[in-house]
């Protein structure tokens, strides 16, 4: 495996002069048997992470997906079936079977006389310590943002957590205003975040004291995200009904 | 390090109380700070650090005579790692609110140094049963140090109990206490109490045998 005048010379190398302590009058280890050691345990816990990875990917790949269903319903009040769009430009969305990176992906939900409810969209963007990863649905109807569901954020807990928790800042999202101009082309409003207890327009977003930054992040992302999304959906909305 | 004297009961009880990881070592503070926020949290945290040091004492004391000195850390190191992989799997198997609670600590466990430092100071020196008794001690001590910690900042910083809500409406959280300074101020606290309990037992020990020294020299 290894020539043996490689060995003599690993074995008079660094390694056992750095360990000369350790030796401590021992006979130096042969190349060979570290080689073993290392390689044999190597080998032996490849295969054991691999086959864990085998077994446990279905389970998480479901747990996956099931929390993303119940976000979609959670955000769209009224669905109880959803589908998979994706945006195909400039053509408009089409139903998404398998799931490719990179594309850009719109949940449709119906209720259960399959009538379109809205379309749950997901979002990211820079809140105060990490990214947040938020979904919210938008209802055709209301010409509005009828819910939200932060999905991940590293926020402080406590404080700036409360974007998940607090009751006075979710009722800005049971219907938030993200009409458009008549030329249908971009928001009437852009959404934007107001002090605590300032909110007179439903495009606004009433923030919350202690966690400035990460409601304000909210009100960003969203606005960031509708800006892209809800002139598209809503010129394209017939592509979604019909379906279910 | 471990003498004949001591039974395999012994090494499993040093663990729990005696030369407890977080209260008498203060090892592995970094989980032990950071994940205490909540008593589940702490919890699991706790559960996958002791899974991960029963396995890997086990694995390191059954290999100790087949690996060489020169290469031990790193083998030690790639056996941690995979065990640290496999909980990572199986936490977000089971819940994926867990993982996202636990986030990177759980990979952080390859480097806790109360695992390396089992492997190295027992496990590659004891035998399976041995070692596998000392990491049971040490795991479920470490688990037990986490929750301490994590009940005390749950109650005081959220006023529940494993998300079961304790008070009355009108209790005003401690905020702080679920932050970083939290997990300082409730460390410092057990601490207190555990250096307070030995020094207590330690001056008991000495007046007894203060007095019967006296008895003795009557």
């Amino acid at each position: 495996m290894v020539p043996a005048d490689r060995v003599r010379d690993e074995e008079q190398g660094g390694i056992d002069v750095s360990n000369a302590e350790l030796s401590a009058g021992a006979p130096p280890t042969s190349t060979w048997h570290m080689y073993r050691a290392m390689v044999g345990i190597g080998v032996c816990c490849g295969l054991l992470i691999v086959s864990v990875y085998q077994v446990t990917l279905p389970v998480i790949e479901r747990n996956k997906a099931e929390a993303l269903q119940a976000a979609i319903f959670d955000v769209l009040p009224g669905a109880v079936t959803s589908t998979t769009y994706r945006l195909q430009e400039p053509d408009g969305f089409q139903v998404s079977e398998g799931k490719d990176a990179g594309e850009q992906l719109v949940y449709a939900g119906y209720d259960d006389e399959h009538a379109l409810v809205g379309i749950a969209v997901e979002a990211h963007g820079m809140g105060y310590q990490d990214v947040i990863r938020l979904i919210y649905g938008y209802s055709f109807e209301n010409d509005a943002i009828v819910g939200i569901r932060v999905l991940e954020s590293k926020e402080t807990p406590g404080l700036g957590d409360r974007i998940e928790t607090d009751p006075d800042f979710l009722e800005n999202f049971k219907r938030l205003d993200v009409s458009l101009t008549d030329d249908q082309t971009t928001l009437a409003n852009a959404i934007v975040p107001v002090k605590h207890g300032e909110k007179t327009h439903p495009w606004q977003v009433d923030g919350i004291t202690g966690a400035t930054i990460s409601s304000k992040a909210i009100a960003n992302i969203l606005d960031q995200s509708a800006e892209f999304w809800v002139p598209r959906m809503h010129a394209k909305r017939a592509d979604f009904e019909g379906q279910e | 390090m471990a003498t004949s004297t001591k039974t395999t009961t012994d090494e499993f009880i040093k663990g729990l109380w005696k030369e407890n990881p977080v209260f008498v070592q203060v090892l592995g503070m970094c989980p032990v700070l950071a994940v205490s926020n909540t008593a589940i949290n702490a919890l699991a945290m706790g559960l996958a650090t002791a899974f991960v040091l029963i396995m890997s004492n086990i694995v390191v004391s059954l290999l100790r005579s087949f690996i060489p000195k020169e290469v031990r850390i790193a083998t030690y190191i790639l056996v941690i790692a995979t065990f640290v992989t496999v909980v990572d799997y199986v936490i977000q198997a089971i819940s994926l609110d867990l993982y996202k609670a636990l986030g990177a600590f759980i990979s952080l466990i390859v480097v806790n140094c109360l695992i390396l430092g089992r492997a190295e100071a027992f496990a590659s020196k004891n035998t399976v049963v041995r070692s596998t008794m000392d990491g049971l001690g040490m795991g479920i001590g470490f688990a037990f140090a986490l929750l301490c910690l994590g009940a005390v900042r749950e109650i005081l910083g959220s006023g529940s109990l494993f998300g079961v809500e304790l008070f009355h409406d009108s209790f005003q959280d401690w905020v702080v206490m679920v932050l970083p300074s939290g997990g300082f101020f409730t460390l410092a606290g057990w601490l207190l109490l555990f250096n307070w309990m030995k020094q207590r037992k330690a001056k008991k020990e000495q007046s007894a045998a203060l007095t019967l020294a006296g008895e003795a020299a009557q």
